[in-house]
C-alpha cells in the first residue's frame, strides 16, 4: 500500500502541477474581464461565454469539427490499408514501424516548413510539373483547406496507423482462416472479420487524431496562410495579438468541453458495442 | 499399395475415395516436412492421421484445406486435382485446435458465417437444425467468450458442418478439453459422424483418441507414414517399432515385442505353451484399476506388466518369470 502510494505520487505531482493548476487558471481566466495591455483583471462576467453565439465564431467552431472529422477520416482510409500491410509482411515488419514513426525524429515545425517549400508557388511540385509541360501557370497548392487538411493527415497519420496495427498484431492468425475456410473471399474477410476484430485499435486511433486536430493551430496557421482560421488559431490570437486572454479562456474551456461531450459518447457508444 | 487391401474389403470399389494424397511433398525453406505421403480416405468414413509433434500430421491437414500449396504431389478432392484451389474453393472445412470462432459474433452468427459466404439465402432451417445437433439450443445468442470450453467446440463443429463439407478435417480439436470432457466428446464425436454421414479426417497425437474413434489411421513420423490400417491392425501388427512403441507401451523382450496388457507374472515357470523368462520384481506402482510392475530380467533388459488388483502382490525384489503366449507377440521388421 505504502509503496504504491510513493509510486504514485509523481504522476499526481506531475498532473496536478502541470495540468490541473493550468486549468484553474483557465477556467478563471473565463470569468474575468481583459485587461488593457493584455491579462486579465476584475470584475467577474460570463461576457466571454456570451460573445462566442456570435455566428463568426460559431461558423469557425463548425469549421474546425468538419476539418477535424475530414483528417479523421482520411487518416483511417489510408493508415488501414498500411497497417494491414505492415502487419503482414513477414520480413521487414519492424522495419515498416520504424520509417512510420521517422518523422517524429525531427521538429514538428520543421516538417510543417518542409510542405512549404513543396507547394508553394516556386516549390518542388510546381516547378517539376511546370518544367514537365503538363501545367503553365503554378496551382494553388498552398493557403487554402486543402493544404491544412494535407498538413493535418500527415501530421497525425501515424497515430492512426500504430493502434490499428497493435490490434491487428494480436489478431488469431486462424481467424482470417477460418473465414476463407467457411467459403469468404478475400474481401469478405476483410469486411466481415479483420475490420470488425479491429475496432478497439480504429476507435483508439480516431480519438487520437481527432483531438489534436481539432485544436491544431500550426498547421493551419503555416498552410492555410491566415485565411483558414480554425479554433486553434482563434484562441492563439486572443492570447497575442488580440490581448484578449478571457475570450481566449473562454473559447479554450469551451472547445475542451465538446471534445469531452464528443470522445465521451463515442467511446461509451464503443463499449456497448464491445460489451 | 498399403491401403487398396484395406480399402477393397470396407467400401464398394466402384466408390470413388473422397480424399486422396498423392506423393504429397513439403519443404519449408530448405527443411522437408513431408516426404511423399499417398493415402486415400473412402467417402463417410473417420479416418485420423496419428503421430507425434513435428509429424507432419498438421501440415497434410493444412494443405488439404488449402492453406498451404504442395511442394510437389496431388491432393485430389472428389476424384479432381485441388492443389491450387484457394481454401474458399473447396468443400472441405476445418474444426481448429484453437477453435477459431469469431468472438464478434453470436453463436448463431458464427453458424451462419460460411452460409452466408456461399450465398446460401434459405438458410433458417439448416442453422436449426445444426444447432440441434451439437446441443446449443437456447444459446444461439451468446458471444465466444460467454460459452465453456466444450461449447466453443461445438460452435466450431456446427460452424463447419452445417456447410455438409465433402471431408470435415479436425486439427487435435479435443486437446484444449480436460479429460473427462475429452472422453465424452471422444464418443460424441464418433457418434455425430455416423449421424451425418460426412467424412472426418481427425489430426491427434493421442493415440488413444485416434484407436477409440478411428475406421482407418495412419501413423506418422517424420514427415512420412509408417503405416495405414484400422485401430485393431495396427495396435496389433505394427510394422515397426515406431508405430507400436507409438500406439501403446511395449516390452521388447529377446527380439519381441509384448505389451503390458498381455505380459504375465508368475511365481513358477510357465511351460504350458507360455515363453517364460525368469525376473526380478524391481518396482509396482498401483494406477486404480491395476498394478503397474516393472521387473528387470536377467538378460538387463526391463519389462512392464500390468497385474490386476486382487490376483497375487507382487513385491520389488521378488524373484518372478515373465511370461506371456506366444500369439501375442508383435513381430516387426
Amino acid at each position: 500500500m505504502k509503496l504504491r502510494f510513493w509510486f504514485i505520487l509523481p504522476t499526481w505531482v506531475w498532473l496536478t502541477g502541470l495540468f490541473g493548476a493550468p486549468f484553474a487558471i483557465v477556467l478563471a481566466y473565463s470569468f474575468l474581464t481583459r485587461g488593457y495591455y493584455g491579462g486579465v483583471v476584475q470584475p467577474w462576467t460570463l461576457e466571454n461565454y456570451q460573445r462566442l453565439v456570435d455566428p463568426l465564431y460559431l461558423r469557425i467552431l463548425l469549421r474546425s469539427f468538419i476539418m477535424a472529422f475530414a483528417a479523421t477520416g482520411l487518416c483511417l482510409i489510408l493508415a488501414f490499408p498500411a497497417a494491414v500491410f505492415i502487419s503482414r509482411s513477414a520480413k521487414h515488419k519492424h522495419l515498416y514501424i520504424q520509417l512510420v514513426m521517422l518523422p517524429f525524429w525531427t521538429s514538428f515545425l520543421v516538417r510543417t516548413y518542409a510542405w512549404l517549400f513543396l507547394l508553394r508557388d516556386t516549390g518542388l511540385v510546381n516547378t517539376v510539373l511546370q518544367r514537365v509541360g503538363i501545367i503553365h501557370s503554378p496551382l494553388p497548392l498552398l493557403y487554402n483547406d486543402g493544404a491544412v487538411l494535407l498538413g493535418l493527415v500527415y501530421a497525425y497519420l501515424p497515430f492512426m496507423v500504430l493502434p490499428i496495427y497493435a490490434t491487428l498484431e494480436r489478431l488469431d492468425p486462424s481467424l482470417p482462416e477460418a473465414a476463407a475456410d467457411l467459403g469468404a473471399r478475400p474481401w469478405a474477410t476483410l469486411l466481415h472479420v479483420i475490420v470488425p476484430l479491429s475496432r478497439p485499435g480504429i476507435v483508439a486511433g480516431a480519438v487520437l487524431v481527432f483531438i489534436p486536430c481539432l485544436g491544431a493551430y500550426l498547421t493551419p496557421d503555416l498552410l492555410g496562410g491566415g485565411r483558414t482560421v480554425l479554433v486553434g488559431n482563434l484562441v492563439q490570437a486572443q492570447f497575442t495579438t488580440g490581448r484578449d486572454w478571457p475570450f481566449g479562456s473562454a473559447v479554450s474551456m469551451i472547445l475542451m468541453l465538446l471534445v469531452t461531450i464528443l470522445v465521451w459518447a463515442f467511446l461509451r457508444r464503443e463499449s456497448e458495442h464491445l460489451a | 499399395m498399403l491401403y487398396d487391401r484395406h480399402e477393397l474389403r470396407r467400401v464398394d470399389p466402384r466408390m470413388k475415395p473422397v480424399l486422396e494424397l498423392r506423393s504429397l511433398v513439403k519443404d519449408y525453406t530448405g527443411q522437408r516436412a513431408l516426404a511423399g505421403i499417398s493415402l486415400s480416405i473412402p467417402r463417410g468414413s473417420f479416418f485420423s492421421l496419428l503421430g507425434p509433434s513435428g509429424s507432419g500430421k498438421t501440415t497434410t491437414l493444412r494443405m488439404i484445406a488449402g492453406f498451404e500449396e504442395p511442394t510437389s504431389g496431388d491432393v485430389l478432392i472428389n476424384g479432381e486435382v485441388v492443389n491450387c484451389r484457394k481454401p474458399y474453393e473447396r468443400n472441405v472445412s476445418t474444426v481448429f485446435q484453437s477453435y477459431a470462432l469469431f468472438p464478434h459474433l453470436s453463436v448463431r452468427s458464427n453458424i451462419e458465417f460460411g452460409l452466408k459466404r456461399h450465398g446460401i439465402a434459405d438458410s433458417e432451417a439448416r442453422v436449426v437444425d445444426a444447432i440441434k445437433l451439437v446441443g446449443l439450443i437456447g444459446k444461439e445468442g451468446r458471444r465466444p467468450a460467454q460459452l465453456s470450453g466444450g461449447e466453443r467446440q461445438r460452435v466450431a463443429l456446427a460452424r463447419s458442418l452445417v456447410l455438409a463439407p465433402d471431408v470435415l478435417l479436425l486439427d487435435e480439436p479435443l486437446a484444449a478439453l480436460d479429460r473427462n470432457l475429452r472422453k465424452q466428446m471422444r464418443a460424441e464425436l464418433k457418434t455425430m459422424q455416423r449421424r451425418v454421414g460426412i467424412t472426418f479426417l481427425l489430426v491427434t497425437h493421442d493415440q488413444e483418441e485416434a484407436l477409440s474413434m478411428s475406421d482407418q489411421l495412419a501413423v506418422m513420423n517424420e514427415g512420412r507414414i509408417e503405416q495405414i490400417g484400422s485401430p485393431e491392425e495396427v495396435y496389433l501388427h505394427p510394422r515397426s517399432k515406431f508405430v507400436a512403441g507409438f500406439l501403446g507401451a511395449v516390452n521388447w523382450i529377446d527380439g519381441v515385442g509384448v505389451r503390458p496388457e498381455v505380459t504375465r507374472l508368475a511365481r513358477e515357470s510357465q511351460n504350458h505353451g507360455s515363453k517364460s523368462f525368469p525376473a526380478i520384481v524391481t518396482d509396482s506402482v498401483f494406477l486404480g484399476d491395476c498394478f503397474q510392475v516393472v521387473v528387470r530380467l536377467n538378460s538387463g533388459e526391463e519389462a512392464v506388466a500390468q497385474v490386476h488388483r486382487g490376483s497375487t502382490v507382487f513385491q520389488p525384489g521378488e524373484a518372478v518369470h515373465v511370461c506371456w503366449n506366444p500369439a501375442d507377440e508383435i513381430t516387426v521388421s
